[in-house]
């Protein structure tokens, strides 16, 4: 459906304040770390020094007799099951599990435990305190005393798949590592008929590689854990978690608890980004309550954060390409290697995003797409905004660049004739996905595609064809100033098909507003308001009239979480279908009541409306629902969605580069989007603010940066560096809506999308203004100084 | 808890219990202005920004003890009689806060800018947050809000 024959809505498509605005702006209390419980422990966690290295003897005494320790857990506290005699083997047993939060049973190995004897990189779990203060917890880890046989390490993947490497994971129990003695975690190598014969066809084959490097989420709530046994002796845990089902499960298998013991409570979430798609702490925290039976908070430092946590995978790519002369493509491959870090966590699924989210963004019907993700010693991957999809869409749309201009056609005018339309049939990506279903047949079908007029639009915004000729033409006279515009394509998913799961419960009050429970999970993306406008319009309420209650894991349906940008598209879905059954009960009593047939009724405006014209006010059907029939209408609904709908975007970067300091200055950044319907214009502009700030800093400034050793050398905020509001350019993003029949209200996803384009935008821009490809992030004055010959 | 703190909080009169090396940041939240947010503990992040006599401060990188005799505001005194203060409300209009950690400093480093300058230009705007991280928004509808909110701070003048 295009855009002029949509429906029109009152609420979806409207500005509203966020449901949880006002307590926000008020301060009033809404983190984890704002629920602070009577008694309450501080836990502490003694980082490795070292990257590799097994603990020989650990000697907790002098810490234990410190006034105000309550306990102290090591890896002898975590026997296995009928191995070594532990001190409190009854509490704790020698399990494999992973942290990564997905839907059961995890892709992500199984290859983390409690505590173990052995650590894979520097800040790897070495024992955990509780203590009455702070002060005291610190020095405590003083105390603890530490005899480690130092390991050989490995620091790249090319390193780490050497014949000889030192073997990270050698321990017997790890569960489904895809080669664990030659460090090789996990591995795809799939074929779209025939990539050699594609390249045979071609009349030019180009080939580069390009390397993209680690960040950090540095989402400003540090990871923040509280813990406590309630008064029926569960286990509560309130948790800064983009997944409180999975924490729950997870938390179940690493402490033995059964999960009807077990409450996760997600209070608001102070950024996330995929960084809390992730159990980071709730298990060693939970665990000092259990050997405590007290309350226990942890809070990383800003320095645990950034570096104990999780990051995006760096990954070295290969793309090759075959094109003909008028610039069709007859091959297109793509080979990544992955540094997965010292742990598994999504790291079989994030470079499966690598190839999906962006190959088949090109019609090319030959294509080869395969990466190998290796373990080492240095800070774990996960998931990060994007999943994926940022890595490789620097290759593909630097690549991109690079074969249009071998084949002397402009960037934008090379992606209108090679990539996908409405209509298009996906082949590639159910053979990539992590489920395998029937669409391996069928291909996913491309059922609403703005990307052309992403292109088109944004193009002119930027002012693509005047900039492209006029910066070419001063860049030649050599200025000290060197000025460039690049663009690049890019798709994404909505929830990931087949898996991601959401339910809503929707019950109808008396004055007919309605109370909403949803597991979905807002980590700031303004998920909850969107899914409450959603509501509002099928109930014909005001937002105000829908009272939101998320996510408490006792109290609210299972819902996979917030990640693959599936919030609106797949727990809006769960909403709407619960909405729906909720309006249908309304309107069988409304039509009794006011005597006209069911079919002839609607809801707006707080009324029941019959096609004759009469009204019912929603409060009479609701006070008679209640009152008189003596009936609680409520209803749970239940989503899963086949497909994974993809938005486009096009973003297009306006820069200056100073050839004598190698500083590159973004001067405007513009992003076309393709979401779908937008539910909240200044809330989705908002996701896409940010997104491009991230993807900048990816581009530009960001870097975690080890020494030789794999000790960290970033110590904070200071010197990892984010944009300021005084860095950034001049923002604007233009909605190209589409009408996606499988989405609520023709919703697709917006919140990823526009984190993948800033870094291949600006490079290209780069290339433009100095003329000659920067292939490795970020894009440091070295770097630049470097091209131009200058270093 | 050995030392009082004799300090005035959003106007009132105040005697804190407190430690001699509680960071101001600390006090604040245990007394429960949780408005005051902790993001870093090294004041990179501005999350924990108060008002000290009317200039920001980041309250992590502050002893209590040296707050002594002070006036303090955070965001818990902005809103009077529960009507939002213009910046509140702008922030809300304009899609400005996204997970919320950063507002309660960002808004404040906003209201001591428009009480020195009721007029501000973007830059100055910018400038303003200079020690205000935010990881959500790009700082774009922050910057737009504070504009807005100034526009109508001086028409209702």
């Amino acid at each position: 459906m295009s855009q002029s024959n949509r429906p029109q809505f009152r609420v979806v498509g409207h500005d509203v304040w966020r449901v949880d605005g006002r307590q926000l702006v008020t301060g009033a209390p809404a983190f984890t770390d704002d629920y602070p419980q009577r008694g309450m422990l501080i836990g502490k966690i003694l980082g490795s020094p070292h990257a590799h290295a097994r603990i020989k003897h650990i000697d907790t005494a002098k810490a234990e007799a410190l006034e105000g320790v309550h306990a102290v857990l090591t890896y002898q506290d975590v026997p296995k099951a009928r191995g070594p005699i532990g001190r409190r083997a009854d509490l704790f047993n020698r399990t494999p599990y992973t942290r990564a939060g997905q839907d059961y049973p995890e892709p992500s190995p199984w290859d983390y435990f409690l505590l173990d004897d052995k650590v894979r990189f520097v800040g790897d779990r070495v024992a955990a305190v509780a203590a009455d203060t702070e002060e005291i917890a610190l020095e405590a880890l003083e105390r603890i005393k530490v005899a480690y046989e130092v390991l050989p390490a490995v620091f790249t993947p090319q390193e780490a798949l050497a014949s000889g490497a030192p073997v990270i994971h050698d321990e017997p129990d790890v569960v489904h590592v895809k080669d664990p003695k030659r460090n090789l975690c996990a591995g795809i190598d799939v074929h779209l008929r025939d990539v050699a014969a594609g390249f045979a066809q071609a009349d030019l084959v180009v080939e580069h590689t390009y390397h993209v490097h680690r960040v950090q989420h540095a989402q400003m709530e540090l990871h923040t854990a509280i813990s406590y046994f309630d008064e029926h002796d569960r286990l509560v845990v309130i948790c800064s978690t983009q997944v409180p089902f999975h924490v729950r499960r997870q938390l179940s298998m690493a402490l033995g608890l059964p999960i009807g013991r077990i409450r996760v409570i997600k209070p608001r979430i102070g950024g996330g980004f995929g960084g809390k798609q992730e159990m980071v702490i709730e298990d060693i925290c939970a665990a000092l309550t259990v050997a405590t039976h007290r309350p226990v908070r942890i809070e990383l430092t800003r320095y645990e954060d950034l570096f104990a946590a999780r990051c995006r995978h760096p990954m070295r790519i290969t793309m090759k390409t075959g094109v003909k002369r008028e610039g069709t493509l007859t091959a297109n491959e793509m080979i990544a290697l992955v540094d997965a870090g010292a742990y598994g966590s999504h790291s079989p699924t994030v470079p499966t995003n690598t190839g999906n989210k962006n190959l088949p963004r090109y019609r090319c019907p030959n294509v080869h797409y395969k990466f190998d993700a290796a373990y080492t010693n240095l800070s774990i991957a996960g998931a990060m905004r994007g999943y994926g999809t940022p890595q490789g869409a620097y290759a593909i749309e630097c690549h991109m660049d690079e074969v249009a201009e071998a084949l002397g056609m402009d960037p934008v005018e090379f992606r209108l004739k090679t990539t996908v339309r409405e209509g298009d049939i996906d082949e590639l990506s159910p053979h990539i996905y992590e489920v395998k279903t029937q669409a391996i047949q069928t291909g996913w079908p491309i059922t609403t595609c703005g990307l052309p007029e992403c292109l088109k639009q944004g193009a002119q915004a930027i002012g693509w064809n005047e900039k492209r000729q006029a910066y070419g033409r001063s860049n030649a006279l050599k200025p000290v100033i060197l000025k460039g515009v690049g663009m690049a394509c890019l798709s994404q998913g909505s929830g990931v098909a087949a898996i991601d799961t959401a339910n809503a419960t929707v019950k109808l009050n008396e004055d007919g507003s309605v109370n909403l429970l949803i597991g979905a999970a807002d980590i700031g993306t303004g998920g909850d308001t969107v899914i409450a406008q959603i509501v509002a319009e099928t109930l014909g309420i005001a937002v105000s009239d829908v009272v939101l209650y998320t996510t408490d894991t006792d109290i609210v349906p299972f819902d996979s979480g917030a990640y693959a940008s599936s919030t609106t598209y797949v727990s809006g879905n769960a909403a709407l279908k619960a909405a729906e059954e909720v309006k249908d009960s309304i309107l069988q009593i409304a039509a009794s009541l006011m005597g006209e047939p069911q079919g002839q009724l609607r809801l707006l405006d707080r009324q029941v409306v019959a096609a004759s014209g009469k009204k019912l006010p929603l409060r009479e059907a609701a006070m008679h629902s209640i009152y008189v029939l003596k009936e609680q209408i409520e209803h749970t609904a239940s989503f899963v969605s086949p497909v994974s709908p993809p938005p486009f975007a096009a973003q297009f970067a306006d820069i200056e580069v100073d050839s004598e300091t190698g500083q590159i200055r973004v001067v405007e950044f513009v992003t076309a989007v393709d979401a779908g319907t937008i539910v909240n214009p200044e809330l989705a502009a908002g996701q896409v603010d940010g997104a491009v700030s991230m993807g900048l800093g990816y581009a530009l400034i960001e870097e975690m940066v080890f020494d030789e050793k794999g000790r960290p050398m970033n110590k904070g905020l200071i010197d990892y560096k984010l944009f300021k509001a005084k860095g950034m350019p001049k923002l604007k993003t233009i909605f190209v809506e589409t009408y996606e029949p499988t989405g609520p209200y023709g919703v697709k996803a917006i919140a990823e999308i526009p984190v993948n384009g800033p870094a291949p935008a600006v490079a290209n821009a780069v290339k433009h203004a100095l003329g000659v490809r920067i292939f490795d992030l970020p894009l440091t004055p070295e770097r630049v100084l470097r091209a131009l010959g200058k270093m | 808890l050995t030392m009082e703190l004799q300090i005035k909080v959003n106007g009132e009169d105040q005697v804190f219990s407190i430690s001699p090396n509680d960071r101001l940041s600390d006090a604040l939240r245990r007394q429960g202005y949780l408005g005051v947010k902790t993001g870093c503990y090294t004041g990179d992040c501005g999350t924990c920004t108060v008002l000290l006599d009317g200039e920001p401060i980041v309250s992590c990188l502050m002893l209590a003890a040296q707050a002594q005799g002070a006036s303090i505001a955070t965001v818990e005194g902005m809103a009077r009689g529960g009507r939002l203060h213009p910046l509140q409300e702008a922030f809300l209009d304009e899609g400005a806060v996204q997970c919320g950690f950063c507002i309660p400093g960002m808004l404040l480093s906003a209201q001591a800018l428009l009480n020195r300058n009721p007029e501000p230009s973007e830059d100055e705007v910018r400038e303003a947050f200079a020690g205000n991280l935010c990881r959500c928004t790009g700082y774009e509808r922050p910057v737009r809000a504070v504009l807005k909110a100034a526009v109508r701070m001086r028409g209702a003048k």
